[in-house]
């Protein structure tokens, strides 16, 4: 069924009618949601779309790379902090300094990349993971980053367009993440993305081909702290305040829990993880509040377990869903509707 | 100079806490492959469980201690034999994922069971006490760590080199296929691998546990462990045991002559010194991938 007979039908967007009015109605739903939804739940799909950015960055690198990086919340950090210093103190407008946060950030990436040269598995996860907790703890000590008591986001305004509620800031976020998206993907059609490809599968075969394993292992960490830097830098402007504890370890790890969910080396599947798993974390969050539900987990914790330590509900849910999707659908998501696609499309049979 | 004789004696004494998480590691990586992040809370629950039988239901500590350390067993064996053996076509980063999983899901039971308030566990020795060498104080509980560590390094090793079992081990993680054929249940020698990684954890958590019970408190030496342990080479004991106190004793110096505040970040320095220079660690003989 997904026969592809010249480059033409590998590389584009659209494969069928149905795509494009799928597509369509997407685009339509996201243009009206904020009109007919509740503030809160305008803050909640920003929050998805930051979570999409991050994770897609990511699975270029874990999913179509397979390098392993469990330092994300680093770069996350590192392009937060860097949007908002280079906007107060260098007074860049919003739309230049998140860019110059993410180069520096891939720059980052990239030095991060050197030493990953060498390593592989639990020498590279632990490398990364060392990196993460370093990015967060350097960054909580320097004076011009707030130290501790954390920065406050400063006015964002884009030429007239001053941005203050959640509303505006999502005009401004979806269509940072669908162009996003569709880069990423255009990245994965072309050559650098067949040469990823080539590295997860057999990075020696890949070399002898002629793919320069040191320029696109390093290239694929620095795409990826982009991404991750840029969603940093729109995520400060929805919290409108961060501080070092934000980007904890645990933060690195829901990320790369999102792509595992949403399936390795799928684009359409980061989106779909980073969107389910980022809703579930923003409403788990509240456990208590959540109408029926709530009440019997508050019942359940009142006589055997704290009530105080209801929230971390979330950790063994989300722990529940990595294991049962790692054993039973090792593609997640994406995995799921790649079977339930190919048994409707021979259903009677 | 008493200083830096001080600082390095400290820096033996957490190293030891290290070592054995770090033990619990590699035993871990030489079985399954599989860098385990779970290593940290499989300890972390039979602590609380100590704390339970200790505090609410009054047990006495030469029961509860052995109790903890079976239970601990039980635990790695069954996280091993319920969850890990279920993977379908596993690699390298689905069984990573599988370990992070069953780690947050210990961590969310763990608090939300006891709540996130900072506690002690009564302990049979004070930790408040010392003992004076010369200049050199040295707390009594990590004397007693340091001395229980030796010893659980020491039966280590009398356990891999003459009893049955630990020799099935080695042979089982040298070549699985020529163990199998010998007549070595290999699978039920992983399981087992994972509740001794579990117990040895568990003892590690013991002993911090008199100065700090809390639900992240097993975080901490969880990283330098797997950090000494990377730095050891991963599939070295030795290793992993030289590696801990090195970590150890570089991070107390590190605090003590350079910068406080970066001392828990200067593990993961050292990680990535070494991993430049030998990128499978010092003790690990470099592997080399054949086509």
């Amino acid at each position: 069924m997904d026969m592809k007979r010249d480059y033409y039908e590998d590389v584009r967007i659209f494969t069928s009618g149905a795509v494009i009015f799928w597509t369509g109605i997407l685009f339509l739903l996201l243009a009206i949601f904020p009109f007919v939804a509740k503030n809160y739940y305008v803050y909640v799909v920003n929050y998805m779309a930051i979570n999409v950015i991050v994770v897609v960055g990511l699975n270029i690198l874990v999913g179509f790379t397979g390098q392993i990086s469990m330092g994300h919340a680093g770069f996350f950090a590192i392009g937060a902090y860097g949007t908002i210093v280079l906007m107060t103190h260098a007074s860049f407008p919003f739309l230049l300094a998140l860019p110059c946060a993410g180069l520096i950030a891939a720059f980052i990436g990239f030095l991060l990349g050197l030493p990953a040269l060498r390593l592989e598995g639990p020498y590279l996860a632990i490398a990364t993971l060392g990196f993460g907790i370093t990015a967060t703890q350097i960054i909580g000590k320097i004076k011009m980053f707030g130290e501790r008591q954390g920065l406050h986001a400063p006015e964002l305004a884009i030429g007239g367009w001053h941005i203050e509620t959640d509303k505006d800031f999502y005009f401004l976020l979806i269509p940072i993440t669908i162009a996003l998206v569709i880069i990423a993907r255009n990245i994965i059609k072309t050559r650098v993305g067949r040469a990823f490809i080539s590295i997860r599968d057999a990075d020696i075969a890949a070399s002898t081909v002629g793919v320069n394993l040191t320029f696109y292992k390093t290239l694929a960490f620095a795409v990826s702290a982009f991404y991750a830097a840029v969603g940093g830098g729109l995520y400060a402007f929805v919290l409108r305040f961060i501080e070092p504890e934000l980007f904890s370890m645990f933060m690195s790890v829901t990320f790369l829990t999102m792509v595992v969910v949403g399936g390795l080396g799928s684009i359409m599947g980061s989106v779909a993880g980073a969107c389910l798993l980022g809703f579930l974390d923003i409403q788990l969050r509240n456990i208590l509040e959540i109408p029926y539900f709530g009440d019997w987990i508050r019942m359940l914790s009142e006589s055997y377990f704290t009530l105080t330590g209801a929230s971390n509900i979330q950790l063994i849910i989300f722990g529940l869903i990595l294991i049962v999707i790692m054993l039973f659908e090792p593609l997640g998501i994406f995995g799921m509707w790649i079977r339930s696609k190919k048994y409707w499309l021979a259903w009677p049979f | 100079m008493i200083e830096f004789l001080q600082m390095v004696l400290s820096g033996i004494a957490v190293g030891s806490s290290y070592a054995l998480m770090g033990l619990g590691m590699v035993l871990i990586y030489k079985a399954s492959e599989v860098p385990n992040f779970v290593q940290g809370e499989m300890a972390l629950l039979p602590v609380f469980i100590a704390f339970m039988m200790l505090t609410s239901y009054n047990i006495p500590y030469y029961i509860a201690f052995p109790a903890t350390l079976i239970f601990a067993f039980l635990l790695g064996c069954f996280l091993e034999f319920g969850i890990l053996r279920r993977a379908k076509e596993p690699n390298v980063l689905g069984l990573i994922i599988i370990t992070i999983g069953m780690e947050m899901m210990l961590l969310g039971f763990v608090s939300w069971k006891f709540g996130a308030d900072q506690r002690a566990m009564p302990f049979p020795i004070s930790s408040y006490d010392s003992i004076i060498i010369g200049d050199i104080f040295i707390s009594t509980l990590d004397m007693l760590t340091l001395v229980v560590a030796l010893v659980i390094m020491l039966s280590m090793f009398l356990f891999f080199r003459f009893s049955k079992m630990g020799v099935a081990m080695k042979a089982t993680q040298m070549n699985e296929n020529a163990a199998a054929l010998m007549g070595i249940k290999t699978k039920q020698i992983r399981m087992v691998a994972w509740g001794i990684s579990s117990a040895v954890g568990s003892v590690a958590g013991l002993l911090m546990a008199p100065i700090l019970v809390e639900p992240y408190m097993m975080w901490d030496p969880m990283l330098k462990g797997f950090s000494g342990a990377v730095v050891g080479g991963m599939t070295s004991l030795p290793g992993a045991v030289f590696g801990a106190y090195i970590v150890g004793i570089v991070e107390h110096l590190f605090g003590g002559y350079v910068s406080l505040e970066f001392k828990s970040v200067v593990a993961f320095v050292i990680i990535v010194i070494v991993l430049c220079i030998k990128p499978s660690g010092l003790f690990a003989r470099h592997y080399v991938k054949k086509v």
